[in-house]
């Protein structure tokens, strides 16, 4: 049964090379597209967390705090609990090397502990020199992708950076343990408190627990006894912190390619029916002669699931190219900057696989069902009689169901996330995807309206052809809607959220200048005798000092940044909202969407945070806008955080220029008054530039998607078009025979070609215009919790549904062109 | 006034000819049977003298002008304006309504929407099909189809109408009956009626029947055994 089977209808694929060649590519290209996420993603996951299991060693927790660090003392009373076997206390610094682009993870630990618990951070003194080495001052040993990455030696000088002052490090041996690949340093942890003036602070304590103590019981037990800001964890948590900040971002490029993929299914669904509808007296035929409904039915799905399996196939092979091709390229993290120095490599992921070579099948047999289902409610008397292959697709207007969908869209925002993950949200893009395809029946006879308007032949016999065939549309068109909403909305969210972004921008780089001694997270800062200098440099009317701190506000959430800087009573920050507050008693805070999003903080709340290991209690005041930190972020004012923290070092110093003042020579006193070497400087122009080509970077790959997901569409409206032409040669002989001549033939093709996409690309727009309100306000709300205003790109909207039109018209001209090639004597021709 | 003289169709430059030495003189409001076996050339007959064949020899003229050397673009123009086509298989254009289908020459013609609505219903009352203008296609028999056909083929007043087996999808009542409307409506235009058939009976009702053979068309009684 199954070679019958596979003989009269899987076989027929074969006779329909070009439309199943289409198919195919859809699926092939939904699938790898989805594919090459997961394996992107799995990869740098998975080797970012080879990279920290393997630092870890054999520490079984791991205690950690603020960046800033913690009190060394700390490190005793840990080690001291019964529960802990060895503890091994680090110091990791984020080098900055002047003169250098990169930086250099330092790990600062004692070397007597660290074999304990970390062997593998153990460094070895060249030729054989003591162990206690390297507990003189001054010496750094190197991994050897380090020294690979610096090319130094044994013997060399490195100079790091802290913050202004330069000091000169010798190279003195290796980390023979160090992990493959992975370009960090270590030196002995007093040596690196003196040179990185972090004398008593710590990091990070690693834990090697006593024999039968159970690493639950110690999570739940030190969280009481440690000081606010700390907390205790699994070595292996940064990974799952990384994989969450990662996971909205992968889940939506996810989500684009399901699109694409059912784009992909609604491109055999077209190229099915109109398979189906061609061979209507083939399969009545078949009927007749004693083949059952369902074997029918069963092997128009077989067809279907055939083209998705060999999609897949390819998909899947595809994926791991595409995935090759990103780490090339672009990176592990597709260009969105989650997992930095990380340098994955392409790993065949079967789980991942073969879910995606089921979708592929599941494509492929649901674009099969309807047609199939079509196919099997004829009755084959009337698929035998002659004449019967110029059947019109009917498709009746369903507007009571697109209603349904856009309620069922509607309700499904209300509802937040789940797990963190816009459930709902997605939800809603696929109910507004249905009512868009359940709409287009009825649109038809809408748009087309218009046309009634003209006398032209031509476009009188194209309106007439759509408004009684609405069915074609919905075939030729459902890819377009589909892919068109795709892009719209991408374009929409896209261009607000960049719009938004350069405001913000625009609104918290207000000053002349920006100097800094490296970035936040590295070595290099500025002190008060530094920010002094520059406020006292000739043509500097004002500074504007800003301080950064990552703090732990509980066990569970990720680590949240604390901007200390003049606020202005908020007037000097990008404010989404504020209010009354009725407490004068507690310093105010302003704290990001985010922070409100993820820790239920609303204008009022009372809200501690650790400072130097103590709970300090703040009232929030607003809420403001924040792109560059998803976790979360809360600003204070600068006077109040010196005073609750005595720290008075500075990271980033906005300069206002005094009137008259030139830019470039403010620029050059202050790299001269401070070094040219320990000081980067930055126009806000620069830093604009920087920040918007990173987003433009970011999003790069969404749009690689979208000219897939178009691509796709486009190929549904020519092969509709091809398979159409052909079915209709008789009428096209038929009009040449009343005087109509081949141009005109093609243009009535290109008309309907061009008709068909205006359907797709109105109704794709308007749930385009729909599906961006829910990325904007829902999606990217849950995932992300950044709000922004919406600002569509109409321009470039209008401009690319023109362009689709045209190359939907010319697509629609190209494919008919076989059908209008046959003579018009053969195609009226009754016995040919 | 149709002439053909000495036509010759050739399927490849050295081959036998189809047929050569075809030569008919037919004046409006004639209607003419070509009958002859399968295979002849009838049906290229037809295509020829409608332009869509190329003949390799002889002239056609129609209403003293000569039709044969034109390019294509011309060809259409000329079946656009002066030819009318019945098919056996009717080619009605399911998305249109009757009235449309039979106004679709008009509208090849720019004639104004007033107007060829107007001459299409009087084209369906003719064929007595006016009830039904605003049908769709599939709700009519075969009978009716080809009286919109037929309808179709003489709204835009042509001088030649070529029905090409027309009555070869229908029932031998139906047939008798759309024939004599073809007939008596080319007759009442005052078009040139050609039509090719293997049917004598239909054959029968025309002015003249002629057999096409390779060496030309001959005079043939329809009557006789």
């Amino acid at each position: 049964m199954i070679r019958a089977l596979l003989r009269v209808f899987v076989a027929s694929l074969l006779g329909r090379r070009l439309a199943g060649v289409l198919s195919l590519t859809a699926v092939t290209l939904g699938v790898a597209l989805g594919l090459a996420v997961q394996i992107i993603h799995g990869a740098a996951l998975d080797e970012f967390g080879r990279g920290m299991r393997l630092l870890a060693g054999e520490a079984d927790l791991q205690v950690v705090g603020p960046r800033a660090g913690f009190d060394d003392n700390l490190y005793l009373k840990i080690a001291q609990q019964p529960e802990v076997r060895q503890a091994s206390p680090v110091l990791e610094i984020e080098a900055r090397l002047p003169g250098r682009e990169e930086k250099l993870r330092i790990y600062g630990v004692d070397l007597f502990r660290v074999a304990r618990v970390l062997p593998m951070l153990m460094p070895v003194a060249e030729d054989g020199a003591g162990r206690l080495l390297g507990l003189e001052p001054g010496r750094l040993f190197l991994s050897a992708a380090a020294r690979e990455s610096l090319e130094l030696a044994n013997g060399d000088l490195l100079t790091v950076q802290s913050g202004l002052r330069e000091t000169e490090l010798l190279i003195s041996g290796s980390v023979p343990g160090a992990p493959a690949g992975q370009a960090f340093a270590v030196m002995d942890i007093a040596s690196a408190q003196q040179v990185f003036d972090r004398i008593g602070v710590l990091t990070r304590v690693d834990l090697r627990l006593a024999e039968g103590v159970r690493r639950d019981d110690v999570l739940e037990q030190f969280a009481a006894r440690l000081p606010p800001g700390v907390t205790v964890r699994p070595p292996d948590a940064g990974v799952a912190e990384s994989s969450g900040l990662s996971r909205a971002y992968r889940v939506n490029l996810t989500m684009l390619a399901g699109i694409a993929l059912l784009t992909g299914a609604f491109l055999v669904f077209s190229t099915q029916y109109l398979s189906v509808v061609r061979r209507g007296r083939e399969l009545a035929f078949l009927r007749a002669m004693g083949m059952e409904r369902a074997l029918v039915m069963r092997g128009l799905l077989l067809e279907g699931a055939a083209l998705g399996l060999l999609g897949g196939l390819l998909g899947v092979a595809a994926a791991h190219g595409l995935a090759a091709l990103a780490f090339a390229l672009v990176g592990g993290d597709l260009g969105a900057g989650y997992f930095a120095h990380v340098t994955p490599s392409v790993r065949f992921m079967p789980g991942a696989s073969l879910v995606y070579l089921a979708l592929g099948v599941t494509a492929g047999v649901a674009g099969a069902w309807l047609p199939a289902r079509h196919a099997t409610a004829q009755v084959p008397a009337q698929g035998l009689r002659a004449g019967n292959d110029s059947e019109l697709l009917a498709a009746n207007a369903r507007w009571r169901a697109a209603l349904t969908c856009i309620v069922l869209a509607l309700l499904a925002c209300l509802p937040g996330p789940l797990g963190g993950i816009p459930v709902f949200g997605y939800l809603a893009v696929a109910f507004i995807l249905a009512a868009a395809v359940f709409g287009l029946p009825g649109a038809v006879g809408l748009l087309a309206s218009p046309l009634a308007l003209s006398s032209a032949v031509l476009a009188r016999l194209a309106r007439a052809r759509l408004t009684a065939a609405p069915g074609q549309v919905v075939v030729a068109g459902a890819g377009v809607v589909a892919s068109v909403a795709l892009a719209v909305s991408m374009a929409i969210m896209v261009g607000s959220f960049r719009d938004s972004v350069d405001d913000w921008l625009s609104k918290v780089l207000p000053s002349d200048l920006y100097v800094r001694a490296s970035s936040s997270v590295a070595s290099g800062y500025l002190d008060p005798e530094a920010v002094d200098r520059i406020a006292a440099t000739e043509g500097v009317a004002r500074v504007v000092p800003v301080r950064y701190d990552s703090l732990r506000l509980n066990d569970a959430a990720l680590p949240v940044t604390l901007i200390a800087r003049p606020t202005d009573g908020g007037d000097a920050l990008p404010v989404v909202s504020r209010g009354p507050v009725m407490d004068d008693t507690r310093p105010r805070v302003w704290i990001t969407e985010a922070m409100a999003d993820l820790h239920r903080l609303g204008i009022g709340d009372h809200l501690a945070l650790p400072i130097a290991g103590r709970d300090a209690y703040f009232v929030v005041a607003g809420v403001t806008r924040d792109y560059a930190r998803q976790h979360g972020a809360v600003i204070v004012e600068l006077n109040d955080y010196r005073r609750l923290s005595g720290d008075h070092l500075i990271n980033d110093l906005g300069v206002n220029l005094a009137p008259g003042a030139n830019r470039d020579t403010v620029a050059l006193l202050i790299r001269e008054t401070l070094g040219d070497r320990v000081v980067e400087i930055s126009l806000p122009a620069q830093i604009r530039a920087i920040s918007l080509e990173i987003f433009d970077r970011t999003f790069l790959v969404t749009y690689l998607m979208q000219a897939v997901a178009v691509l796709i569409g486009l190929f549904g409206i020519s092969t509709t078009f091809a398979a159409l032409a052909t079915s209709r040669s008789r009428e096209f002989g038929m009009l040449r025979h009343l005087g109509l001549r081949r141009r005109d033939i093609g243009r009535l093709l290109a008309l309907e070609g061009s008709l068909t996409a205006v359907v797709g690309v109105v109704i794709g727009t308007f749930a385009g215009g729909a599906i961006a309100l829910v990325l904007v306000e829902v999606i990217n709300r849950q995932s992300f919790h950044w709000s922004m205003d919406l600002a569509p790109p109409v321009g470039a909207i209008v401009g690319f549904a023109l362009t689709l039109v045209v190359l939907a018209a010319l697509a629609a001209r190209v494919s008919g062109a076989k059908a209008m090639r046959g003579s018009a004597v053969a195609a009226v021709r009754e016995d040919w | 006034m149709l002439l053909l003289h000495s036509l010759c169709k050739r399927f490849r430059p050295d081959a036998e000819p189809l047929f050569s030495g075809v030569s008919l003189a037919i004046k409006p409001g004639e209607c003419v049977a070509i009958m002859g076996e399968s295979g002849v050339g009838k049906s290229t007959l037809l295509n020829c003298i409608a332009g869509l064949e190329t003949s390799d020899g002889g002239r056609i003229e129609l209403e003293g002008q000569r039709i044969d050397m034109l390019d294509d673009d011309a060809w259409a123009l000329v079946r656009r304006k002066r030819y009318g086509f019945v098919f056996q298989a009717f080619h009605i254009l399911p998305h249109l309504n009757l009235a449309d289908n039979v106004a679709l020459p008009l509208w090849l013609l720019d004639i104004d929407t007033a107007t060829a609505r107007a001459r299409a219903q009087k084209m369906l009352d003719a064929v007595g099909l006016g009830g039904r203008a605003l049908d769709a296609p599939n709700k009519l028999s075969g009978g009716e189809l080809q009286r919109v056909a037929i309808a179709r083929a003489l709204v835009h007043r042509p001088a030649v109408v070529l029905a090409d087996e027309p009555t070869g999808n229908l029932d031998p009542d139906r047939a008798g009956e759309v024939l004599a409307l073809l007939i008596d409506t080319v007759r009442e235009v005052g078009a040139v009626g050609i039509l090719v058939t293997h049917s004598r009976l239909a054959a029968a009702q025309t002015d003249r029947v002629l057999q096409l053979r390779r060496d030309g068309l001959h005079s043939f009684d329809v009557t006789g055994a």
